[in-house]
């Protein structure tokens, strides 16, 4: 039983350090701030859910503070990627040459 | 067996912080720096749970929360501050 | 905000009996957090319905599953040698009235597939969309916020 969580727990924490590895890899290859924050802010609240989830399998006395922790970032990592993204636009951060439409610039234009 | 699930997952995670930092140093732009920022901080989160189950310790958790509350307040500030100043 | 972050400082310190380093530092930033939290009052935990608790579990399962498959498509397009991104801004519209609905459903976007909360405008909503299908404002709406607005909608209004 123990080593069955133990190994669930093993996974679970991998599984969470492989989507941060892709958040890191989306930031490198990303064209644009926009879409680096799109990658960044998904692939590290899973990632880190999943860290969090593979702790609380590992030592499960631990899980209230663990998804007290999870419950913080699930709420406040969107939150500060949309500010962040918000000011990028604001402050005419470069856009990818991909980007086909911009309907918020259009909208502040007129 | 689990011992060395986490050192594998704690490479990983020493990865996707190495790319991160390369995004945070290259930049180009102030937003570029502070996304990298954040992502760096939340995956020093991911590293403080991981020190907290090799040491086997829960007082590390405590410093995650706070680190994490920290960072939070910082990004928000910082963007704040590239939008229009303090 | 000043006053509450004042007193709540205050009553820290006071329950701690200590002026150390550490100590001052956790009860400023849990004094600022909870004075920004609290600025208006609690009114904004205070929209959400209690009757609805079985649409709010359901929310989150949902919320969960778009979240999981926010991450596979994120994997999918970072591994991908050439990087199919077609991105753009585009405008939906939310019914939801609430201060909470509508946070709520900013962040859910935020970390669904291929779509982030760039800026908000009343019940106009500015997203960048890694993979524009449609600029259409009620093609966008449909594709984009309809389905967490069904939860979000019984949950607050």
């Amino acid at each position: 039983m123990n080593t069955v969580l133990g190994l669930l727990g093993g996974l679970f924490l991998i599984a969470g350090a492989a989507f941060l590895l892709f958040g890191g890899l989306g930031l490198v290859r990303m064209p644009d701030v926009f879409n680096r924050i799109q990658a960044g802010t998904k692939a590290t609240t899973l990632g880190t859910l999943f860290s969090l989830a593979g702790a609380a399998c590992l030592q499960p006395e631990w899980t209230l503070k663990l998804m007290l922790i999870g419950l913080f970032i699930l709420f406040t990592n969107p939150i500060s990627s949309q500010v962040l993204a918000r000011a990028a636009h604001r402050s005419h951060a470069e856009k990818s040459a991909l980007t086909a439409v911009d309907r918020l610039e259009d909208d502040q234009g007129a | 067996m689990v011992e060395f699930l986490i050192y594998i997952a704690a490479m990983l995670v020493g990865l996707a912080f190495l790319l991160a930092l390369y995004r945070f140093f290259k930049g180009p732009s102030a937003a570029d720096r502070v996304a990298a920022f954040d992502v760096l901080t939340i995956i020093t989160i991911t590293v403080i749970v991981l020190v907290a189950l090799v040491e086997g310790r829960a007082i590390y958790l405590d410093v995650a929360l706070i680190y994490a509350l920290l960072s939070f307040l910082g990004v928000i500030v910082v963007a704040r501050y590239l939008e229009r100043g303090l | 905000m000043i006053s509450l972050f004042v007193s709540l400082l205050l009553f820290w310190l006071l329950l701690n009996g200590s002026l150390a380093g550490d100590v001052v530092m956790v009860g400023v930033a849990a004094s600022l957090l909870l004075a920004f939290l609290f600025r208006d009052g609690l009114a904004i935990f205070a929209e959400w319905r209690p009757n609805t608790l079985a649409t709010t579990v359901r929310y989150f399962f949902f919320f969960l599953k778009e979240l999981v498959k926010a991450n596979l498509n994120v994997a999918k397009i970072v591994l991908a040698p050439s990087l199919p991104l077609t991105p753009g801004f585009v405008k939906v519209r939310t019914r939801l009235k609430s201060r909470m609905g509508r946070l709520l459903l900013a962040n859910s976007i935020t970390l669904t597939p291929g779509t982030l909360t760039v800026d908000m405008d009343g019940e106009w909503l500015y997203i960048h969309w890694v993979s524009v299908d449609s600029a259409e404002i009620e093609a966008a709406t449909a594709a984009i916020v309809t389905g967490f607005e069904e939860y979000l909608e019984v949950m607050y209004g």
